[in-house]
């Protein structure tokens, strides 16, 4: 059995990491032309990723997608997963159905009807567009995140500020709010790095005009592999593992995956 | 119910924001669709209103169908893949020490954040000619000279499993979490070897999220767009690259819808199965 | 006004129906100002839906609630003047000791020296002096408990209100606090409603018992007179222990099981349920008197050093339980055939 369990975890960290390696080797290879084994060692292609126009625009582009969208996501999330879970509401049920729906369905649904509804309002290939696509569709992440808080929240501590004098509007502010701050910060972080990698969404919604990141590798593999693509995969990963050790070190991850509380005392 | 639930006025205009989001940006567009599937198509990428059935008639057709098995076979295969890595995997790691099992869990997070297309750019780099496996094989000198294993059917398999694997973890943690570990010492209490616990009380257990995960996964790979594009000749397109590409490069928006809606159904189906088998155990 | 005159509170036929279930149903209560009033009873009696009826926090289906005379029934929590612990103390994780205790002062807009001046004059009531920073995470169980009565203190409200407030605690620190708890309640004079489903707690701190059962106020009076004269069964073993015996009357007397016993209290004719305490029944190894005796056999000994029980099977659904000091020890052995005895004065006569 153990045997069996060194074995099949190696199998499964060999089977994650491998792309990864070969794509961080690729990345650091002097020659234009992709490899293997490396000749020679030069971060010539992560300079290129900031000198270039091209891919710099790109990169802004998708910041400025992922920060805003995220932020919508959180705004259209809190409220949602708070009156849910806060008031006895008959439909809610079907309302929280509603918010996880776009995630649950594949992608190019919603990237679908997000193209036919941008063309029929005649206001198609902007970068606002893709914005509310996202919002909508990562929405679902802080949903999630919110709506656990809510529910580990002790409904005692809301009645005791009532209690103390706290009109609701107040206890919301100063005690809701204030103890949902951080599974709005977990649900921003997942949705922002999904929305930086998202790609058929945005490529469906942009219509060739609005070029992020994720577009720009589509489009520049059309003309053969760089190593300067190498480059900005390693640093989406690098952004990736970065965000969720931190998340693992000062959020909780384990509760947040869904983990039984208990085990967390197991194994301290 | 205690009376600081029961909603009010206020709690109905904080609702609004939301709700009114997801039915401007999400419901709106989905009934836009419907309608767009009954639109005139206009050779050369337009459409007009109009309500014809050519659009759904044309899911009746060869290629549809054909697409339509392709995809549920590769999908429900990858699926099965996972699954059978993923649940050993998963109740594996519930079981570490909490140092590995984070590191782990970060690992798993970092591989489903990670874009289809650097997933499909990496898998291709590895399986291909100049860079990858066969290289390494090479230069190892287990082979003569390098050789490109994609595009492929197998290359797709393999993005897909790469996919929906961390997906598959994600959804069996919950549950395996919650599995009581005095369960596994009762069974071998009584004499079970560790091997025969797993195989006696830990899968037995497991069999309704063993179900679930396997068909979430399966909804999960059906959208995968890129890996398929990437990794994949056309005759490896699923429904996914085979909607877009209608939508995009045909320029057929009415038969692109109809086939996103037949997928919606599909994909609901599936999911509205995997909620009934919760309720069913859990009730 | 004086401070005792403040925080009368009267209950007027409060029914509480959640669905099809009745939690409360009817209670009609007058609580007299600057007391300590226990209701008493097993979970799901009621007592916690009534208390939150008198903080707000849920609407009665039926009745009124008049606090000082004046009809509170429709008024929303915050606006009620009380001050409430909770079950789980609902201490806000995110502000320190100050921050919570303060809390309520902070949202009325009081200048900040005067809460911090009014902080420190309740860290030093509950004996916390110099702890205000501290967060609540580094507080111990018991100094989470008395946070929680400074914060409900913090506004001098006209009620305070305790939902099983010791509960979290383990054993003995729980009754040292319900002595702090109640030498703070009487120095403050401020009128008090404890639910609790511990009857020692409830002896230990309160003027006068609820005793409520399945959403019905049972008996309502001092501690020590509920547990001397439960006028029901159900509060005669929810109080204590009791053996009840069973017998019938006629022609005014009372005979259980063939013998003839006399009571307290008025007897009709019929069945009679006959409550009597374990530590007021003697043990007769010779002889078993004729009136209110019982012969028997001894089922068990159970011998606690300071405490000394002895189970009798005298032919009733369940033993007999004999209670005595050790001084007053008899011995007896399992099988030992004996008589118990039952004085006059601990016959009291209870319904159901």
């Amino acid at each position: 059995m153990n045997v069996v369990r060194r074995l099949l975890t190696a199998m499964v960290v060999v089977f994650l990491v491998a792309p990864l390696v070969v794509v961080a080797v690729v990345s650091i290879n002097r020659n234009r032309y992709m490899d293997f084994p490396p000749e020679g060692f030069s971060l010539h292609w992560y300079a290129q990723l900031w000198n270039d126009v091209g891919w710099r625009d790109a990169i802004t582009t998708s910041l400025l997608v992922a920060a805003t969208s995220a932020a919508l996501a959180v705004a259209i999330a809190t409220p949602m997963a708070y009156v849910l879970c806060a008031y006895h509401i008959r439909l809610a049920p079907l309302l929280y159905s509603l918010g996880i729906l776009p995630f649950m369905l594949p992608p190019v649904i919603s990237a679908l009807g997000a193209l036919v509804f941008w063309n029929s309002v005649g206001h198609s290939g902007r970068v606002e567009n893709i914005i509310v696509s996202h919002a909508i569709f990562f929405s679902t992440l802080p949903l999630i995140t919110v709506s656990l808080a809510m529910e580990a929240m002790d409904p005692s501590l809301p009645e005791a500020a009532q209690t103390l004098g706290a009109s609701p509007r107040t206890t919301f502010r100063t005690i809701t709010l204030p103890l949902l701050v951080p599974s709005m910060i977990s649900g921003y972080a997942a949705a922002f790095v999904l929305s930086l990698n998202e790609y058929i969404i945005a490529f469906m919604v942009s219509r060739f005009s609005v070029v992020t990141l994720p577009i720009k590798i589509v489009n520049d593999l059309r003309y053969g592999f760089t190593p300067t693509i190498a480059a900005v995969a390693v640093v989406f990963i690098a952004i990736a593992t970065t965000t969720f050790a931190l998340f693992a070190r000062f959020g909780n991850l384990l509760r947040f995956l869904g983990a039984d509380p208990a085990i967390l005392e197991r194994q301290r | 119910m205690s009376e600081l639930r029961r909603p009010s006025r206020g709690t109905w205009a904080v609702l609004a924001f939301p709700v009114g989001m997801l039915a401007v940006f999400f419901l709106v567009p989905f009934g836009i669709m419907l309608a767009t599937s009954f639109y005139h198509r206009i050779e050369g990428g337009f459409y007009t209103p109009a309500f014809e059935l050519d659009s759904w008639r044309r899911l009746l057709h060869g290629v549809f169908i054909e697409r339509t098995l392709f995809s549920i076979g590769i999908c429900l295969l990858a699926g099965a893949v996972c699954i059978t890595l993923a649940f050993p995997f998963t109740y594996f790691l519930t079981r570490m020490r909490r140092r590995p099992h984070v590191t782990l869990l970060v690992l798993i997070m970092s591989a489903l954040a990670l874009s289809e297309v650097i997933v499909g750019f990496a898998w291709s780099v590895l399986l291909g000619r100049a860079a990858g496996i066969s290289n390494i094989l090479v230069w190892l000198g287990l082979m003569d000279e390098p050789a490109a294993y994609q595009p492929s059917f197998l290359a797709v398999l393999i993005g897909l499993c790469y996919i929906a694997f961390p997906y598959c973890v994600l959804t069996l943690y919950p549950q395996l979490t919650r599995l009581d570990p005095e369960l596994t010492e009762a069974a071998q209490t009584m004499g079970a070897s560790p091997w025969k616990t797993f195989w006696t009380v830990v899968v037995p257990i497991g069999r309704p999220i063993i179900v679930a995960g396997f068909l979430l996964a399966f909804v999960f790979t059906l959208g995968s767009y890129l890996i398929p594009a990437f990794l994949g000749r056309p005759e490896h397109w699923t429904l996914s690259v085979f909607i877009s590409d209608q939508a995009t490069f045909n320029a057929n928006v009415p038969f692109a819808a109809a086939m996103a809606l037949f997928l919606t159904v599909l994909s609901l189906g599936v999911v509205g199965l995997v909620t009934w088998i919760e309720g069913r155990t859990r009730g | 006004m004086d401070v005792r005159a403040r925080g009368s509170l009267r209950l007027e036929g409060l029914v509480k129906r959640f669905g099809d279930v009745e939690a409360v149903a009817g209670v009609t209560l007058d609580l007299p100002a600057g007391k300590l009033i226990s209701f008493l009873g097993p979970s799901g009696c009621g007592k916690t839906t009534t208390l939150r009826m008198i903080a707000g926090l849920e609407r009665p289906t039926e009745g009124r609630i008049y606090l000082d005379g004046e009809d509170i029934t429709d008024r929303p929590p915050h606006l009620r003047d009380i001050g409430m612990v909770f079950q789980t103390l609902a201490l806000f994780p995110h502000l320190t000791v100050a921050g919570n205790i303060g809390y309520g002062l902070r949202i009325r807009g009081v200048p900040k020296t005067e809460i911090d001046r009014r902080v420190n004059e309740l860290l030093a009531l509950v004996s916390l002096q110099g702890l205000g920073d501290r967060r609540i995470s580094q507080l111990s169980g018991g100094q989470r408990q008395r946070v929680a009565t400074a914060r409900a203190l913090a506004l001098e409200p006209r009620l305070f209100l305790l939902d099983e407030p010791l509960s979290a605690l383990d054993a003995n620190l729980r009754e040292q606090l319900q002595v702090e708890l109640r030498l703070l309640q009487q120095k403050l004079g401020i009128t008090t409603i404890m639910v609790t489903h511990d009857q020692r707690e409830a002896m230990t701190m309160s003027d006068l018992v609820v005793v409520m059962n399945q959403g019905r106020i049972e008996q309502v009076g001092e501690p020590l007179e509920v547990y001397r004269r439960p006028e029901t069964a159900f509060v005669a073993s929810f109080i204590g222990r009791t053996n009840l015996l069973r017998g019938e009357a006629a022609d005014g007397v009372v005979r259980v099981a063939g013998r003839p016993f006399d009571v307290v209290g008025p007897v009709v004719a019929g069945p009679v349920t006959i409550s009597v305490r374990p530590e007021d029944a003697h043990l007769h190894t010779t002889q078993t008197p004729e009136r209110n005796a019982l012969p028997g056999r001894v089922v068990f000994v159970r011998d606690l050093g300071e405490l000394f029980e002895c189970y009798v099977d005298c032919g009733m659904d369940e033993p007999v339980v004999v209670a005595g000091s050790p001084r007053e020890r008899v011995h007896v052995e399992q099988g030992q055939p004996v008589g118990v005895s039952f004085p006059r004065e601990a016959c009291v006569v209870v319904e159901g």
